[in-house]
C-alpha cells in the first residue's frame, strides 16, 4: 500500500517533469501541491477562456463570449463575429429566408437589449460582516462587486436570460467567493455554518433548470461560492487511466489540458465550453460521445464533497465496490443541496487515433428511428448518433456559409436532387442522422460500414461528412442563435427527456403538436418552430432533445405564455412515458414533478439526506428537493 | 375544440346556444339525375396523418400486431392449442369481422337510396355548419362518428351523407344479426360495415381481434370509426343507457399516447315518421322481432309507398377527447407497462367512460329535431280520452313555448298558424288517430271484428299508446329535470329545500335506468330544474324554501303527468315482485309475468297506464332495483332466478306511490 502510493507519487513527479518542459505555451501544469497561493494565479500554466471576472469576456445577458454573435448585417445577411468558431467570420445566405420564414419575423422589428448593466439596479449586498472578517482572516478571495454578483446570480434559462435582456435584476447573491483549493472549500462551509449563511455553489454558469436562482424566500445572506478557481488537474495515473481534477475546472480546459498529454475524458456535454466537472457531476451530465466514454457516473471512480457535516468520500479508488447503495449516487444530481463537490478523480482514455464525422438521409422520422433502434440493438453505435427531424434538417440547412465555388454549389445542388427526384424523399419528411467514429482507423472504416449497412436496410442515404460535421457545430451555436432571435422578437428554448425505444415517435410527435397547440391557444399568432432530435441511444430507450421557438411580437406577456407551453410540453412529455430529465436536471423548474417522478417515498429518502446532511440548510438553493 | 368541450359540461349556456340551420340534401338531388350522384367525383379530405393502407392489408397488420401477438400466446399457453391454431382462429374471426370497404358498392348504394329516400322523405335536412366542422375535424385528428340509432336506416343515412358531402366514408360497427340477410350482409360489408358478435364475455381472442381491428383503423386515419353508442336502435326513441364498451376501445389510443387526439363527433338523426314504429311497438308488447332476412327487407318494399315525413341529420360539435380528458385522466399510468400488454381500465378510466358516455349521449338528445308532433303525442297520451281540436291546438300552443323556455330544438314551420301546424302533423300521423267532429284521440279499437278477445282489445290499443308514446318520449328529456322535480314537490312533505333535493334525487336514482342522467350530476340536475322552472315563473326557490307560484299549477301537474306512466310502471313491477312472486321467479320468466299481471291489471279495470307493458319498462325496472339491491340475481343451476327483497321494493313503491314520505331512513334502509 505504502509502497503503491509513494511509486504513484514518484512516478506522478516524472510525469509532471515531464510536462513542465513541454508549457512553452503555458497552458499546462499537472501539480500535486496542497494548495495553491493566491499569488499563483498568474502563472501562464492556468490561463483559460474564462477568466475569473467573466465579465472581461463574456456577455452579461447572453450566451458566450461578448465578441462572439450573431447578427444581420445591412445587406440583411447573417454573419457571425468573433475569431473563435469555425464559422466565426462567415456570412450566412440562407439564415434570413429561413428565419422570417419560420417564424413569420422581420427584420425590420426589433427587440434589441438594453446595452449595459445598470449597476444602480443592483440591490445592495445583505452582508453577514462577521462572516466577511472571518472569510478575511481565513485569506479567500471574496468581493460584493455587483457585476461580479449578477454575473452569478443566473443560469441560461429563457426567463432569466429575457429578464436580463430587458435590464431586470432579481435577487442576485450578496457576495462571491473563489475558493482556490479543496481547504478552501471547507472553511468557507465551516464559516457559513457558524455565521448560518446561505451558499449556493456556481461551476460554469450554465445551467438550465433554473438551479442558481436565489431563492425568493431567502433572508440570509445568500454567498455564490464560485469553483472556477479549483481548475487544476492535480495528477494523471497512466497505469489506472485516472486523472485526478479539481472540480471547477471547465470542460473545454479539461480536455484541452488532458489532451496535452496524449489523454481525453471524452465527456463532451454540448455545454462543454463553459460548464465545469462539479457542475457534471451535480446535475448527473450526459456527454455527447457517452456510446464510448460513458456519462458522467461512468467516468468517475471518486468524489470528494464538502458538506456542512464535514467531507464525504470513499476510501479508495476500486473501480466498483459493492459497500451498500453506492454514496456517489448521492452526490451526483445532488444540484448544489448538499455540499461543494471539490475533487473528482476520472477515467481517461487516450486520444482517439482517427475521428470521422459521417450523415445518414432518411425518408422520414419513422425510419430515422427505427435505424437508430436497430443499431442500439446490434450495440454498434458509434461515438455519437444523432437524428434530426425535417425541422431541425432545415434548420441545420440554413446555418450552410456561404460556398466559395461555383462547384461547391453545384455538387450541393446535384446532391439535391439525386435525394428528392431520383430516390423519391420528400423535402418536407427527410431527416437526417449525424454520427461520429472514433478509434483506430481500420476499426473506424469497419464500424462505419457496419452503421452505414444497417442504415441502408432503413431506406437511409450516407449523405456526407460535411452534413454530419455541421449538424454538431449546431449544438455549440444554438445558444447564440437564440440570442439573435431574441433580439427580433423570436424566444426559444431547448429541453430534453428520455424515453423507452417504442415510445418514441409518439413522444415527439405529441410533444410537438401539443406546443403548436398551446402556443395557439396562448394568442401565438405564427405557428411556432416545434422540432426535436434523437441525441442519445441507449440499450433500453433513447434521450430526445426538443426546440421549440416562437415570434412573440404582440404578447403583452411572452415569458408567461412562454412558461405555460414549456409547462404543458412537459406535461405533456411525462404522459408519453418519458422522464422528467435526461441531464439537464431538476433545478427550481421542474421540482415540481419530483414528487410523481421518483414517488412520495423515494422524496422522503432524498429529505431525509438532505436533512441529515445539511441540516441548517446551508446550501439553501432550493434545487431539486 | 376548447370550446366544445366547455359546451359539453355547461348545460346552461347550451339552452341559450343558437343551432345551426338546415339544407335539405333531397332538394338538389330532386333536380338531378341519381346517377349522376352516385357516379360523381368523390375526393374526401383525408386526416393529415393517414397511413394508407388498403382494407386487405388492415387484416395483415392487426394479425402481426403486438397485442394480438401477446394474446395468441397467452391464449395459446392456456388452452394448451398450438400458437398456429389460434392463430388461425383469430385470421378466421377476423375474415368474419371485416369490411371491405370500396367505392362501387358505395355508388350503388347512393344510387339506390337517392331513389329510396327521395320516396320515403318528403326531405332530409342536414346542418351544413356541422359538415363543414367535421371536415376539419377529419383532417385534424380520427374521428368517431356517434349517431343515434333509432332505426336501421341510420347508418345507410350516415354513410350516404358523408359521401354526398366528401367526406370520408367511415367504417360501422355492425351488429352480427345483419350477417344472416346473406346478400345484403354482404353489401354492407362492401359499404364499410364491420360485424361484431353481439356477446363475447369472456373471449379473450375474440375481444383482442376486435378491439386490435378498431384501434389500428384509428390509429392510421384508415377511416372515420362509426358506431351506435346506445348499442342497439332504441325501441322506444327514448336514449338508451350508452354502453361503454366500444367506446373505450377508441379511447385507448389516446390514453397511450398512440394519438394525439381523437374527435368525438356526436349525431343526432331524428326521423318525423319511424319507419319501424309499429314493429316497436309489437317487439315491446312480446311479438318477437323479426329475424333481419333480406326477403324480410323486400317486404319492407310496401313501406316505400308510404310518407315519412321530414328527416333530420345534425352533426355535433366534435368534442376533443384530450379537452375532454384533462385533469380526469392520469395517462401516465400507462408507463410502467408495455402499450400491446392489455391492461384493465382503472377505476378513474372507468369513471371517465362512463362519464363521457353519458354526456355524449346528452349531446345526441339536446341536438335531435323534435317536430310538432311530439308535442301532440304528449298530449294525447296524457288525455287517453283525446281532445277537442280546439283545446289541442291551444294547449300544443302552451305547450310549445314551454318546451322552447327548456331548451327544447323545435323546428316549428316558420310561417304557419298553429292549427295548420297541427292538422299537417295528425295527418302525416293519421293511422295513429281518430279523428271525429272535432275530436282528435288515440285510435280507438273498433274496427277490429267481434270476435275479437278483450286481450286482443288490449294488445291493440297497446300498440297504437306505445307507438304515439315512442313520440312522446322524443321530448321526454327537455322536460326530465322539471318534471322529476315537479314530482318531488309533489311526494315531499315539506317545502324545504333539502326535503325535496332528496325527493329528487330518490326519484333520479330510481329512473336512472330510464333515463339519461348523468351519473354524478344530482345537485347540477335539480339546479338546472329550479332554475327552469323559476324562470317560468312556476316557482319561487328561496334560501331553503321552494314555493310554488300562485299561476304555476298547471304546469306543475303537467310536469307531473308527464313522468306518470313511468311512476305507475314501475309500481306495477313492484306490485308483482312483492304479491305474485316466490323463490322460483327466473330472469327469463321476469318480462312475459310481469306483463301478465300487468294485462290482468288493465282488464280488470284497475289500471289505466297501458305503458305498464311494455317490456323496455319492466326491464329498466328491475334493472334498478338489481341496482339498488332490492333484487338480488341468484344463479340456481342453469338458470338466473331473481330473489325479491319484499321490504325493500314494497317500501320502493310506497315511496313511488307519494304514499310514504320520503326520507332518507327509506332509502338507508335498502
Amino acid at each position: 500500500m505504502a509502497s503503491n502510493s509513494s511509486n504513484a507519487q514518484q512516478r506522478l513527479r516524472i510525469i509532471a517533469g515531464h510536462l513542465q518542459k513541454h508549457t512553452g505555451d503555458g497552458n499546462t501544469s499537472v501539480a500535486a501541491q496542497e494548495c495553491k497561493a493566491e499569488a499563483s494565479r498568474s502563472d501562464p500554466s492556468s490561463v483559460t477562456p474564462v477568466p475569473k471576472r467573466r465579465q472581461e469576456v463574456m456577455k452579461w445577458n447572453g450566451w458566450g463570449y461578448s465578441d462572439s454573435r450573431f447578427l444581420f448585417n445591412k445587406k440583411g445577411q447573417a454573419e457571425f463575429t468573433g475569431k473563435r468558431y469555425r464559422l466565426s467570420g462567415l456570412i450566412l445566405p440562407s439564415l434570413k429566408d429561413w428565419f422570417e420564414g419560420t417564424f413569420g419575423a422581420n427584420l425590420q422589428h426589433k427587440s434589441l437589449a438594453t446595452p449595459t448593466l445598470n449597476l444602480s439596479a443592483v440591490a445592495p449586498p445583505n452582508l453577514s460582516e462577521p462572516f466577511v472578517e472571518d472569510l478575511k482572516a481565513a485569506s479567500v478571495s471574496a468581493s460584493h462587486d455587483p457585476e461580479d454578483r449578477v454575473f452569478r446570480a443566473h443560469g441560461h434559462c429563457l426567463h432569466e436570460i429575457f429578464a436580463l435582456r430587458e435590464g431586470r435584476i432579481g435577487r442576485v447573491p450578496d457576495m462571491v467567493v473563489w475558493p482556490s483549493c479543496h481547504s478552501d472549500v471547507e472553511k468557507i462551509v465551516d464559516l457559513a455554518c457558524k455565521h448560518n449563511v446561505c451558499l449556493i455553489p456556481f461551476g460554469g454558469g450554465t445551467s438550465v433548470s433554473s438551479a442558481l436562482e436565489c431563492p425568493h424566500e431567502e433572508t440570509r445572506s445568500i454567498v455564490s461560492l464560485d469553483t472556477s478557481q479549483m481548475n487544476r488537474i492535480l495528477w494523471i495515473d497512466e497505469k489506472n487511466l485516472t486523472a485526478h481534477v479539481e472540480a471547477g475546472i471547465i470542460g473545454q480546459d479539461l480536455e484541452r489540458q488532458l489532451n496535452e498529454h496524449g489523454y481525453c475524458t471524452g465527456h463532451e456535454p454540448d455545454s462543454m465550453e463553459f460548464s465545469s466537472l462539479g457542475g457534471w457531476v451535480a446535475t448527473r451530465a450526459s456527454g455527447m460521445k457517452k456510446n464510448i466514454y460513458g456519462n458522467i457516473e461512468d467516468l468517475v471512480v471518486h468524489i470528494k464533497m464538502v458538506t456542512p457535516r464535514g467531507v464525504i468520500e470513499k476510501s479508495c479508488l476500486g473501480p466498483r465496490m459493492s459497500t451498500g447503495p453506492d454514496i456517489h449516487h448521492f452526490i451526483m444530481g445532488s444540484e448544489g443541496t448538499l455540499g461543494v463537490v471539490t475533487e473528482v478523480t476520472m477515467k481517461i482514455r487516450p486520444i482517439p487515433e482517427y475521428q470521422k464525422y459521417g450523415s445518414v438521409v432518411f425518408p422520414n422520422f419513422q425510419q430515422g428511428v427505427a435505424c437508430l433502434r436497430e443499431v442500439a440493438r446490434q450495440r454498434c453505435a458509434p461515438a455519437s448518433i444523432r437524428l434530426m427531424d425535417n425541422e431541425q434538417f432545415q434548420f441545420g440547412h440554413a446555418l450552410k456559409p456561404q460556398v466559395s465555388s461555383m462547384f461547391t454549389s453545384f455538387v450541393d445542388g446535384l446532391k439535391k436532387f439525386y435525394i428528392t427526384k431520383f430516390k423519391g424523399f420528400d423535402p418536407h419528411h427527410l431527416c437526417v442522422a449525424t454520427l461520429l467514429f472514433e478509434g483506430d482507423r481500420g476499426k473506424v472504416l469497419q464500424h462505419e460500414k457496419q452503421v452505414y449497412d444497417i442504415a441502408a436496410k432503413f431506406g437511409g442515404l450516407a449523405a456526407g461528412e460535411d452534413n454530419g460535421q455541421r449538424g454538431y457545430m449546431l449544438t455549440f451555436v444554438i445558444a447564440y442563435l437564440r440570442d439573435l432571435g431574441m433580439d427580433y422578437y423570436v424566444m426559444g428554448e431547448s429541453f430534453e427527456t428520455s424515453v423507452p425505444w417504442d415510445r418514441i415517435l409518439d413522444l415527439c410527435r405529441n410533444v410537438k403538436e401539443r406546443i403548436v397547440r398551446e402556443c395557439k391557444e396562448r394568442g401565438v399568432q405564427f405557428a411556432p418552430l416545434s422540432t426535436c432530435r434523437v441525441t442519445q441511444t441507449y440499450d433500453a430507450g433513447a434521450c430526445v432533445y426538443f426546440y421549440f421557438a416562437f415570434n412573440y411580437r404582440g404578447l403583452s406577456d411572452p415569458v408567461h405564455v412562454y412558461e405555460k407551453v414549456e409547462h404543458a410540453a412537459r406535461e405533456e412529455i411525462l404522459a408519453n412515458g418519458g422522464s422528467l430529465s435526461h441531464h439537464h436536471g431538476v433545478g427550481k423548474l421542474r421540482k415540481e414533478w419530483m414528487k410523481e417522478s421518483v414517488s412520495g417515498v423515494g422524496l422522503g429518502v432524498l429529505k431525509s439526506v438532505k436533512d441529515f446532511v445539511d441540516p441548517q440548510n446551508i446550501f439553501g438553493s432550493g434545487n431539486l428537493l | 375544440m376548447e370550446m366544445a368541450s366547455r359546451s359539453l359540461y355547461s348545460s346552461r349556456q347550451r339552452m341559450l346556444k343558437k343551432r345551426d340551420d338546415f339544407e335539405d340534401v333531397l332538394e338538389e338531388l330532386r333536380r338531378s339525375s341519381d346517377l349522376r350522384y352516385a357516379l360523381r367525383c368523390y375526393t374526401p379530405s383525408l386526416y393529415k396523418g393517414l397511413v394508407p393502407c388498403k382494407a386487405s392489408m388492415l387484416k395483415t397488420i392487426v394479425l402481426q400486431s403486438d397485442h394480438l401477438q401477446y394474446v395468441i400466446k397467452q391464449v395459446s399457453s392456456e388452452s394448451g392449442d398450438s400458437s398456429e391454431c389460434v392463430t388461425e382462429e383469430a385470421s378466421l374471426i377476423l375474415d368474419e369481422m371485416a369490411h371491405r370497404l370500396q367505392l362501387s358498392t358505395v355508388r350503388f348504394f347512393a344510387f339506390m337510396l337517392s331513389k329510396a329516400f327521395k320516396r320515403l322523405f318528403r326531405s332530409v335536412c342536414v346542418n351544413e355548419e356541422g359538415i363543414q366542422r367535421l371536415q376539419q375535424a377529419v383532417q385534424e385528428h380520427p374521428v368517431v362518428l356517434l349517431p343515434s340509432h333509432r332505426s336501421y336506416m341510420d347508418f345507410l343515412m350516415m354513410s350516404y351523407l358523408l359521401y354526398m358531402y366528401d367526406l370520408p366514408l367511415p367504417v360501422i360497427a355492425a351488429g352480427m344479426d345483419f350477417m344472416s340477410m346473406k346478400f345484403i350482409g354482404e353489401m354492407l360489408r362492401m359499404s364499410g360495415a364491420f360485424f361484431i358478435r353481439r356477446s363475447f364475455g369472456g373471449d379473450k381472442l375474440y375481444w383482442a381481434v376486435f378491439s386490435e381491428y378498431v384501434k389500428t383503423m384509428l390509429r392510421n386515419g384508415y377511416a372515420p370509426i362509426e358506431f351506435f353508442l346506445e348499442g342497439t336502435r332504441s325501441r322506444t326513441c327514448k336514449s338508451l343507457t350508452p354502453k361503454t364498451g366500444l367506446l373505450n376501445i377508441v379511447m385507448e389510443p389516446f390514453f397511450k399516447g398512440e394519438l394525439f387526439d381523437v374527435n368525438l363527433v356526436p349525431v343526432s338523426i331524428s326521423y318525423e315518421r319511424i319507419l319501424e314504429e309499429s314493429l316497436y311497438a309489437r317487439e315491446l308488447l312480446g311479438v318477437p322481432k323479426p329475424k333481419e332476412s333480406t326477403s324480410g327487407l323486400l317486404k319492407a318494399r310496401q313501406v316505400l309507398s308510404e310518407d315519412f315525413g321530414s328527416m333530420h341529420v345534425y352533426f355535433g360539435h366534435p368534442v376533443s377527447l384530450r379537452s375532454l380528458a384533462e385533469g380526469k385522466i392520469n395517462r401516465c399510468q400507462y408507463n410502467l407497462l408495455p402499450r400491446y400488454i392489455p391492461q384493465k381500465p382503472s377505476t378513474d378510466n372507468h369513471e371517465f367512460l362512463n362519464d363521457a358516455a353519458f354526456r355524449l349521449v346528452r349531446m345526441q338528445e339536446e341536438n335531435m329535431v323534435l317536430k310538432p308532433w311530439v308535442l301532440i303525442a304528449m298530449l294525447l297520451v296524457q288525455n287517453p280520452d283525446g281532445l277537442d281540436l280546439s283545446s289541442l291546438t291551444e294547449q300544443t300552443d302552451w305547450l310549445r313555448h314551454l318546451a322552447l323556455a327548456f331548451g327544447a330544438f323545435l323546428d316549428w314551420p316558420d310561417h304557419a298558424s298553429c292549427s295548420e301546424v297541427i292538422s299537417c302533423s295528425l295527418a302525416l300521423h293519421r293511422h295513429l288517430l281518430t279523428v271525429s267532429a272535432g275530436h282528435v284521440q288515440l285510435s280507438v279499437t273498433e274496427a277490429l271484428g267481434a270476435e275479437t278477445t278483450p286481450e286482443e282489445a288490449v294488445f291493440h290499443r297497446a300498440v297504437v299508446v306505445l307507438s304515439c308514446a315512442s313520440y312522446r318520449n322524443q321530448i321526454l328529456h327537455v322536460f326530465l329535470r322539471p318534471a322529476l322535480l315537479a314530482v318531488a314537490m309533489q311526494s315531499a312533505n315539506s317545502n324545504r329545500k333539502d326535503d325535496i333535493y332528496s325527493c329528487f334525487s330518490f326519484l333520479r336514482n330510481m329512473f336512472s335506468n330510464e333515463f339519461i342522467l348523468c351519473p354524478g350530476d344530482s345537485v347540477q340536475d335539480f339546479e338546472e330544474a329550479c332554475y327552469l322552472l323559476m324562470k317560468r315563473g312556476v316557482l319561487q326557490v328561496l334560501e331553503h324554501e321552494i314555493v310554488m307560484s300562485a299561476s304555476g299549477h298547471s304546469t306543475l301537474a303537467f310536469l307531473c303527468a308527464a313522468l306518470d306512466p313511468f311512476l305507475q310502471g314501475y309500481q306495477v313491477v313492484c306490485r308483482y315482485l312483492c304479491e305474485e312472486t316466490n323463490e322460483s321467479l327466473t330472469e327469463k320468466e321476469f318480462v312475459p309475468a310481469v306483463r301478465n299481471f300487468a294485462l290482468k291489471l288493465i282488464l280488470a279495470g284497475r289500471l289505466k297506464c297501458y305503458e305498464a307493458l311494455s317490456s323496455d319498462l319492466q326491464k329498466n325496472t328491475l334493472a334498478a332495483l338489481l341496482r339498488l339491491k332490492a333484487v338480488r340475481k341468484v344463479k340456481v343451476g342453469d338458470q338466473v332466478t331473481l330473489r325479491v327483497n319484499k321490504i325493500a321494493v314494497n317500501s320502493l313503491e310506497d315511496t313511488l306511490g307519494g304514499t310514504i314520505p320520503t326520507q332518507k331512513p327509506v332509502l338507508a334502509r335498502l
